[in-house]
């Protein structure tokens, strides 16, 4: 079995290939100790090889296993893993835990990037942080931003004055689904900026753990004007998407 | 470089003692991590690593024996200062470097935090007194490139004291006339610094030294154009930062003897990289030493630096001074030509950069660009706009990156440059 490794700043995901099918998922989150974590993922696997992917891919180098070890950037992955659902694909966005991607892809391959720099604004660390302001699960965050209508404009960017200002406003009454809706606008704001400057076009995979937002996927819908399921094609566990890519390179290689 | 006559020379130049010995040990780490740990180094390296190794020591020295014999020390940020003129008055000429974070909440006294890491990092460097350069400079001469210097200056001026050419903002005739005047004007101020009268068999001397060492990066650059690559593009960058404040007859020779051994490797077919090794051009702003953080992580991937389009490169060493005049008002015209051709930034518009950038990338046969600017550099970062469409014109691929002196977003940096470099593959 080729397994893919994808090493993420909140989770980090697995996936085993044979023979060009998928037959092992697993998925842990990766708390302070990513190694132990990605250990007791791999307990009971004896992989051919591995591909690490992710912001800690050159882990692998240090769980002891003897097999060929490679790793790939989550870039290249999640083009790989998109394209894998959706040959077509002209577009591919990723919204993981701590960094937007926005790639132009032509059969699989990256043409143009773009990466959030040094901050996690726009980002699921973003969705999750100010769904604690709610007090609610940052699963169920999406759902209930839906209920909101005329959503005030949060103008920063930043996550930290983000939550300040979505506190100033519910001190002024603004309703509290309205003013997530307005933090999940901001987000989408910040991404389609990002689709733009790689040239968006249709159809655009969505990825990552926010693409099962539905309220994300809504805004992203009404501000690209795209058609989910047509347009917007979001694979079954988007979150995987990464991990697949690295099998894949894996099984090519 | 810790020994106890450099110590008292430190001390004699009233260095922060404590401050400075953290920055050394610093320096050397990262010089081990970033330089020596490398492969297949040329036998020319030796001269770099030890240059380096006494970059605060044994060069420091040799200046304090000049000015003990009657010479002065003039220092520069900027390859618009004419080199040339400090040699013909037989001073030294040292370009201070300014590329590491140093005494940045001192001079955020003095300069708004939005301003490039290179300002804040000369104007950190003279206030928490680290550097030895700055210390020994009898005359700095700043220039006016870009608002966030010509402001610095002023505020820089008043810790130590600043003589500001004025670069003209175009490149047309009035604006050439204009720079020829301030070729004219740091001419004489640099005779009444040094006392000595600038004569033209002077001038036609200082202009062949530079023309020297010019051709001598000049034969450098070329020989990067080899495949596989003959030299890292890390080895390359400290050539061209060491060039501006070694001695320059000495830097000649030695980089001339290291374009030797690069030709004997290069018909031995021999590299520092596999043959098909993804090759890049660095563009942009200035790396100042010990600035490698880019070029490291760039050649952490596995690709090699074939050129850098810099000031620290090849904006500083394509263009030659002509040397046929004999007058003085021939040279000082010589000079503002060669002068006013340099591609930077400030200048409006500048569109010969991006045919010098397009022409470069072919000419070293780089698979892609790196576009570096310095975050809150507003000239070159609007350019790496510019520079990407030219480029995609060209079928090259581009990377543009805005980064400064720190290390927080290293991480981030890597993943973007492998994520680049697996493009190109």
């Amino acid at each position: 079995m080729i397994l893919g490794l994808d090493i993420g700043s909140r989770s980090i995901e697995l996936v085993g290939v044979e023979d060009g099918a998928v037959t092992l998922v697993r998925r842990l989150p990766t708390t302070f100790d990513p190694l132990a974590q990605c250990s007791k993922l791999l307990d009971g696997v004896r992989p051919s090889s591995l591909v690490g992917t992710g912001y800690g891919r050159n882990l692998i180098q240090r769980l002891g296993l003897d097999c060929p070890l490679s790793a790939i950037t989550e870039i290249k992955a999640h083009a790989l893993g998109a394209a894998s659902h959706f040959p077509e694909a002209r577009t591919v966005l990723d919204i993981g835990g701590q960094d937007t991607k926005a790639m132009s892809v032509r059969d699989g391959r990256v043409v143009k990037f773009e990466m959030n720099d040094r901050c996690a604004a726009g980002t699921g660390k973003f969705l999750e942080y100010t769904a604690g302001v709610f007090q609610i699960a940052v699963e169920e965050f999406g759902q209930y931003a839906l209920q909101g209508d005329n959503p005030p404009e949060i103008s920063s960017i930043c996550t930290v004055f983000a939550e300040t200002e979505a506190t100033s406003l519910m001190a002024r009454g603004e309703r509290p689904e309205a003013i997530a809706l307005g933090l999940h606008k901001a987000i989408v704001k910040r991404t389609l900026n990002m689709l733009n400057r790689v040239n968006l076009a249709f159809p655009l995979v969505f990825s990552g753990g926010v693409a099962n937002n539905p309220c994300v996927r809504a805004l992203l819908a009404g501000s690209t004007g795209g058609e989910i399921g047509r347009d917007i094609l979001i694979p079954d566990m988007p979150d995987m998407v990464g991990a697949l890519g690295a099998a894949l390179h894996g099984s090519s290689a | 470089m810790t020994d106890s006559a450099h110590k008292a020379m430190w001390e004699k130049l009233d260095l922060d003692l404590n401050a400075h010995d953290a920055l050394l040990s610093v320096l050397g780490k990262f010089y081990g991590d970033i330089f020596l740990a490398q492969e297949g180094r040329l036998k020319g390296a030796e001269y770099l690593d030890f240059v380096l190794s006494e970059v605060h020591g044994l060069r420091i020295r040799e200046l304090q024996e000049a000015k003990a014999l009657g010479r002065k020390v003039i220092g520069s940020f900027c390859v618009f200062v004419p080199e040339e003129i400090t040699l013909a008055a037989e001073a030294v000429h040292v370009g201070l470097c300014a590329g590491a974070d140093a005494g940045t909440e001192l001079a955020e006294q003095l300069v708004p935090r939005n301003t490039c890491a290179l300002i804040k990092s000369f104007i950190g460097f003279k206030m928490a007194r680290l550097c030895p350069y700055i210390e020994s400079c009898d005359m700095i001469v700043g220039e006016t490139t870009c608002d966030g210097k010509k402001k610095a200056y002023e505020a820089f001026n008043e810790i130590a004291p600043t003589y500001v050419m004025e670069v003209p903002q175009t490149k047309s005739a009035p604006a050439r006339e204009l720079w020829k005047a301030e070729i004219l004007r740091c001419l004489r101020a640099v005779e009444e610094l040094t006392g000595r009268t600038i004569t033209p068999e002077r001038l036609k001397e200082g202009i062949r030294l530079v023309n020297e060492k010019r051709r001598a990066l000049q034969r450098l650059t070329a020989l990067r154009a080899a495949s596989p690559a003959p030299i890292s593009g890390r080895d390359a960058l400290l050539v061209n930062q060491i060039s501006f404040y070694d001695d320059p007859v000495r830097f000649t020779a030695k980089i001339n003897e290291l374009c030797d051994e690069l030709e004997a490797r290069i018909a031995r077919g021999e590299g520092v990289a596999p043959k098909n090794a993804p090759r890049l051009l660095l563009s942009g702003c200035p790396m100042a030493v010990p600035n490698w953080k880019l070029p490291f992580v760039v050649e952490s991937t596995g690709a090699v630096i074939v050129g850098e389009e810099s000031c620290i490169g090849t904006r500083n060493t394509r263009d030659l001074v002509d040397e046929s005049a004999d007058t003085l008002e021939g040279m000082i015209d010589a000079l503002a030509d060669r002068y006013m051709k340099i591609d930077c930034a400030c200048f409006t518009p500048n569109t010969e950069r991006l045919d010098n950038v397009s022409n470069l990338a072919r000419q070293v046969h780089a698979d892609g660009v790196i576009h570096y600017s310095l975050l809150f550099c507003q000239p070159y970062t609007h350019e790496a706009l510019k520079v990407d469409k030219r480029l995609a014109a060209d079928g090259l691929p581009m990377l543009s990156i805005e980064t400064d002196y720190s290390m927080e977003d290293v991480e981030q940096l890597k993943t973007r440059v492998e994520a680049f470099v697996e493009t190109l593959g």
